[in-house]
């Protein structure tokens, strides 16, 4: 289980406990906290579930990107070099107290 | 206008089985499709990658389950109306009357909605100021290349159309090719010949910058671009070309009157038919509890939509359920002998 907090565009913070095994992305979508689509359920092929890690600490610690992460990315509503796609981030419980920030938009 | 059983709003996996289901039964269908090609997601997102949960196939690609829908389909000779989009939607005594972007008519008492997840639209600049450009001088896609000669072009992206349309109009053009990131993820070669390009200075290739602003007078006449650390560079730009991929958009479903849940339409699990009575969701763009996202999820829903769609195409006959390997019917309607 892992407390993570995610903060839309416009500043709005929203929290939540995530089980151990599921997806930053499906935390947000199971708890209906806006700002994250994921249209393509989870697959890698849509990055509209893309989110930014500002902090430079958590960015180093998160699982290496695999293959095809960034090629989705690049598709992505302004990436940047901080930008994760949430749907490749797995809960554990080192994750506990990750902050994922929200583009403007997923599209 | 042409008079139909069903009219299938999309030809992925989910819409073609749903097609094959209707012509076991003896319906007739006619199916719509926003892409150029037949296949859906499973042909435009991941054509190559393989995938290991369709039931008795250990293992096929998408463009490999695609054909063989496809193929599947063959004996029922349905017709396709691929490159075009439902739009409008109307019902006049109990049938829907159905209009399509490139202006073709159906009358159909059943509407099949397959869509996926909306209609793949080519993903666009963020900015703004791009917007009154659109389809002038800001282009996602080419259809006359002749447009670009001698002129200056950039180009953003870093996949297959971003790097072939620069060394294609390289020959005549003056091509800046603009890139998030150091790695491109288009083919072994054309990366190779991009750099060789660069190096040459045939085209200008600039990494690590996106786009910021395109300015002009009327005319487009620069596009300016920015790095992550804010630095920017002003190019000198007669066109823009954009190539980030292709996304999904709802489109106008979201118009039809139909009970949305985010993206999705809830259904009954019974026939999946929506709240609108002769108009079906099956697929990933339907909802209900305990929904999987899966291929094999879209042919089950399928199935039982192919029998919801029967009692309104046939309301003076009585459905009989029958087996493939048994029924001298459907192996009519398959073209078979024994």
């Amino acid at each position: 289980m892992a407390k993570i907090k995610y903060i839309e565009f416009n500043g709005t913070e929203h929290e939540a406990d995530v089980a151990n095994g599921l997806s930053v992305m499906e935390g947000a979508i199971q708890n209906d906290i806006p700002g994250i689509d994921a249209d393509c359920g989870g697959g890698m092929s849509c990055a509209t579930c893309h989110v930014y890690i500002n902090d430079d600490e958590w960015f180093k610690k998160l699982p290496e990107k695999e293959m095809g992460e960034d090629d989705m990315l690049d598709q992505a509503f302004e990436p940047k070099s901080n930008s994760r796609l949430s749907c490749q981030l797995i809960i554990s419980d080192d994750l506990d107290g990750l902050t994922v920030h929200m583009p403007e938009k997923q599209v | 206008m042409i008079k139909t059983d069903v009219v299938i709003i999309g030809a992925g996996p989910t819409g073609l089985f749903c097609a094959h289901q209707l012509g076991i039964i003896g319906l007739k269908c006619e199916i719509v499709d926003n892409l150029d090609k037949i296949g859906g997601q499973c042909i435009e997102l991941y054509p190559d990658k393989p995938i290991y949960d369709i039931p008795a196939v250990p293992k096929c690609t998408g463009e490999e389950l695609t054909n063989n829908l496809i193929e599947q389909i063959k004996p029922f000779n349905f017709n396709f109306h691929l490159s075009d989009r439902v739009q409008e939607l109307k019902n006049e005594n109990n049938k829907w009357l159905v209009k399509t972007l490139n202006g073709k008519e159906f009358e159909t008492p059943n509407i099949v909605i397959a869509g996926g997840v909306g209609s793949f639209e080519p993903r666009k600049f963020p900015t703004k100021s791009a917007e009154k450009y659109d389809g002038k001088s800001v282009l996602y896609s080419i259809k006359d290349k002749t447009i670009f000669r001698d002129k200056s072009v950039v180009i953003f992206g870093g996949g297959d159309s971003a790097l072939d349309w620069a060394i294609e109009l390289s020959n005549s053009s003056k091509v800046t090719l603009v890139h998030r990131r150091d790695e491109f993820r288009g083919a072994p070669a054309s990366v190779q010949k991009i750099k060789e390009l660069s190096d040459n200075k045939t085209i200008d290739l600039i990494t690590k910058y996106s786009i910021k602003d395109v300015k002009g007078n009327g005319s487009l006449e620069s596009v300016e671009i920015k790095s992550e650390s804010g630095e920017s560079k002003v190019i000198k730009a007669d066109y823009v070309l954009g190539f980030f991929g292709l996304i999904m958009q709802l489109g106008p479903i979201a118009e039809w009157g139909l009970n949305l849940d985010k993206k999705t339409i809830p259904v009954n699990t019974e026939n999946f038919e929506t709240n609108k009575k002769g108009i079906f969701a099956i697929g990933d763009i339907c909802t209900y509890p305990g929904k999987l996202k899966l291929i094999l999820s879209g042919f089950h829903e399928g199935a039982l939509a192919a029998r919801g769609c029967f009692k309104y195409a046939r309301p003076d006959e009585k459905y009989r359920f029958e087996f493939t390997t048994a029924s001298s019917t459907i192996k009519d309607r398959l073209g078979v002998k024994e």
